[in-house]
């Protein structure tokens, strides 16, 4: 059934050149296009000329220096203490805006620890940036297993012929289904701090002995709370892929389990986890990618806050970038966000390359 | 080593009966084979045998003890598939030692017995080798090792060799053969095939509909069919059946005709007939006899030859239209139009009621 038009060589590029031209502009353009900004001065509307400025950008996000500080003495050498009988040290700020350290000019306190009597401070460029990477690669560590296992489990629940098991497999798609922006409004509600819904669940199941929670506005549970929400939201895609994995292992591997007299658990171990280890792959690289891709619900739940404990890469890239129309600092962030996904990956393949 | 006994069995997909009630026993080291066209329940029956399928009524006892509501494992079987289920991520070894690690085998028994596996199907130089290394017919013989470590009561192949192609599949019917005369173990094969039926039977059941057609050795099968399904099925190319009218009846003889076929005088084989019945006449293709047209007992046009080297098929118009083969032991040409005639032992042919 191959008409002139088909066969066509000029027709064929016809046909795909609006799909080349869209996919250079949005996707391949945009990418060296911030390579380009992220060495350079640009700011979203200026009058000044755009300047090159090489690595200065990547310098102000990613300095780094661990500076020690001694406690006060008084003049007889001994350590001055105070009313609560704590050693006293000098203020950074007493290092990071003196001359005598140009190379600690502008710096701040990220985070210290004790060392002996001395105290050992961390300090960085850029402190928000610093957190926004720790929250992103925790947020990784963290929900990439957990989305990933718990996707496998529901797959395995849901892959048995069972009446009614498509309600099953429904509910838990459902929520992919709708807007992640939909739903971390919904979230809101939910982990609402004066009448939510969870403060009021845990309360009812523990007749009134839970405290309610403030589990946005308290810095230690904000994150923990987006990755359970995230964790929900998402699950239900991997476990189609999953499910999708598991239909393709032959039925009659498992009768030949099933016949050498395998158990459930043998039968998971040596038929189904090694006929899933290409979907495994495909999961475990489509997850982290997604997670590093942190943003919406951050924007929508918490803004980064209370206290930067939810800032991201992604979100710190667009709060930079059109926020404060700093397009170049925005840019710096994303290339460095993509090298990260970009050694992850490569790790990845090289950790389940075919042996 | 046992013996495998089905009494009344059945099975039913909700109101579908596939399985109609069969009684089958076998002795100990007996080698059947289930023989019937697709969807006469013969992998149905060898599931149930297995495990695999549940029992709806009836028994299936293997060595004596009933074991309709036992796991696979606990029966004493051990299966050999169509797709030979062999785990793709698995050197041989593994794959033939796969029943061995999961009851957890001291290392040294299972290595043992995979090697005493190998040898006996002469493979030993395939076990580091990864299934995709491997061709359809060694595939086939490592899910056969996996069998033969499990050391099983009952062997169960379901269409082992459907897979492969036909050079292959003769080979390894005859590797099949000479494993049951190595191992002497009770074997039961189902297959569409009947060459592999014939061939590799002590007994065989044919099977039609979820029912016993009719159950003997490949010869008495062959010689003696129980009815026309068997005498059609069985056989290569098929039996000839020529509608008769049955003239008299007398002493366990008739007396039939038809318009191309002479008088002749047939056993009736204890089988009822009456005067002026219609009836089906079986005579084999081998069994006939080129003739003169005037000499022989049918008669007709040759409408094709088809010369195999060892024996040529001829394909007849009878005078009555019917088509008619005859397959001829040696290589001889016949013009297309030409008349002729066909003689036949009487006493090989078969005569069965007309079906409803």
């Amino acid at each position: 059934m191959s008409s002139r038009l088909t066969r066509s060589n000029r027709a064929g590029w016809g046909f795909a050149l609006p799909g080349f031209v869209l996919i250079a502009g949005f996707i391949i353009l945009p990418f060296f296009f911030a390579f380009w900004l992220s060495m350079t001065n640009q700011r979203l509307i200026s009058p000044n000329p755009t300047q090159f400025v090489g690595l200065e950008n990547y310098r102000n996000l990613l300095g780094l220096a661990v500076i020690t500080l001694e406690p006060e003495r008084g003049a007889d050498g001994a350590i001055l203490v105070d009313a609560r009988g704590e050693a006293q040290y000098p203020r950074v700020r007493t290092i990071t805006r003196s001359d005598a350290f140009p190379q600690y000019r502008g710096m701040r306190e990220w985070f210290r620890w004790q060392s002996g009597e001395n105290v050992k401070v961390v300090i960085a460029s850029d402190v928000v940036f610093m957190k926004a990477l720790v929250n992103t690669l925790t947020f990784v560590l963290v929900v990439a297993p957990t989305q990933a296992g718990l996707a496998l489990v529901l797959a395995l629940l849901i892959n048995q012929k069972l009446r009614g098991i498509n309600i099953f497999r429904m509910i838990y798609f459902m929520p992919v289904v709708v807007s992640i922006v939909v739903v971390s409004l919904l979230w809101r509600f939910i982990y609402d701090g004066n009448d939510g819904l969870l403060n009021n669940l845990l309360a009812s199941l523990t007749f009134g002995w839970f405290t309610p929670v403030d589990w946005l506005g308290n810095p230690d549970t904000a994150l923990g709370s987006i990755m359970a929400m995230s964790i929900w939201q998402a699950v239900g895609f991997h476990m189609v892929i999953w499910l999708a994995g598991l239909q393709t292992i032959s039925p009659t591997l498992y009768e030949a389990a099933e016949i050498e007299g395998a158990s459930r658990l043998q039968t998971f171990r040596y038929v189904t986890w090694p006929g899933l280890r290409n979907t495994a792959i495909l999961i475990l690289i489509v997850i982290t990618m997604q997670c590093f891709a942190l943003f919406a619900q951050i924007d929508v739940m918490t803004k980064g806050g209370p206290l930067d404990s939810t800032q991201t890469l992604v979100f710190q890239s667009v709060e930079r970038g059109y926020g404060k129309q700093d397009i170049s600092g925005g840019s710096t962030i994303s290339v460095i966000l993509f090298l990260i996904v970009l050694t992850v990956s490569l790790i990845q393949r090289w950790l389940t390359r075919e042996r | 080593m046992a013996t495998v006994k089905l009494t009344d069995v059945r099975k039913s997909y909700g109101s579908v009966e596939v399985i109609r009630g069969v009684n089958i026993d076998i002795e100990d080291g007996e080698f059947v084979v289930f023989v019937g066209p697709s969807g006469c329940g013969k992998s149905t029956l060898l599931r149930m045998i297995s495990g695999l399928e549940d029992i709806t009524a009836g028994t299936i006892e293997i060595d004596g003890r009933v074991v309709n509501d036992l796991p696979p494992k606990e029966r004493g079987i051990a299966m050999v598939f169509q797709t030979y289920a062999i785990f793709p991520h698995m050197t041989v070894r593994e794959n033939v030692a796969f029943g061995l690690t999961i009851n957890r085998t001291p290392r040294a028994e299972k290595e043992r017995k995979v090697q005493e596996a190998a040898r006996i199907l002469q493979m030993e130089h395939l076990l580091d080798r990864r299934p995709s290394q491997l061709s359809g017919g060694q595939r086939q013989r490592v899910a056969i090792g996996r069998a033969i470590v499990r050391d099983p009561k009952v062997f169960l192949f379901d269409e082992p060799l459907s897979n492969l192609d036909a050079a292959l599949r003769m080979d390894m019917r005859m590797e099949i053969g000479k494993l049951h005369q190595k191992l002497a173990a009770t074997m039961i094969y189902v297959t569409h095939d009947q060459v592999e039926a014939m061939t590799l039977a002590d007994k065989i059941v044919v099977l039609k509909d979820g029912k016993v057609m009719q159950v003997g050795a490949p010869m008495e099968l062959y010689h003696e069919p129980a009815n026309l399904f068997v005498a059609g099925f069985l056989g290569a190319p098929s039996m000839n059946f020529i509608e008769v009218v049955v003239e008299s009846v007398r002493g366990g003889e008739a007396r039939v005709s038809n318009e191309a076929l002479d008088p002749i005088v047939v056993s009736t084989r204890g089988r009822p007939f009456a005067d002026g019945d219609h009836a089906i006449l079986g005579v084999r293709p081998q069994y006939l006899r080129p003739v003169e047209d005037a000499a022989g007992k049918l008669h007709g046009i040759i409408s094709l030859t088809e010369r195999l080297g060892s024996e040529t098929i001829v394909e007849v118009a009878l005078k009555d239209g019917k088509p008619l083969i005859a397959a001829l032991s040696e290589d001889r040409v016949y013009a297309t139009g030409t008349r002729i005639g066909f003689d036949f032992d009487v006493g090989k042919a078969q005569l069965f009621p007309r079906e409803a």
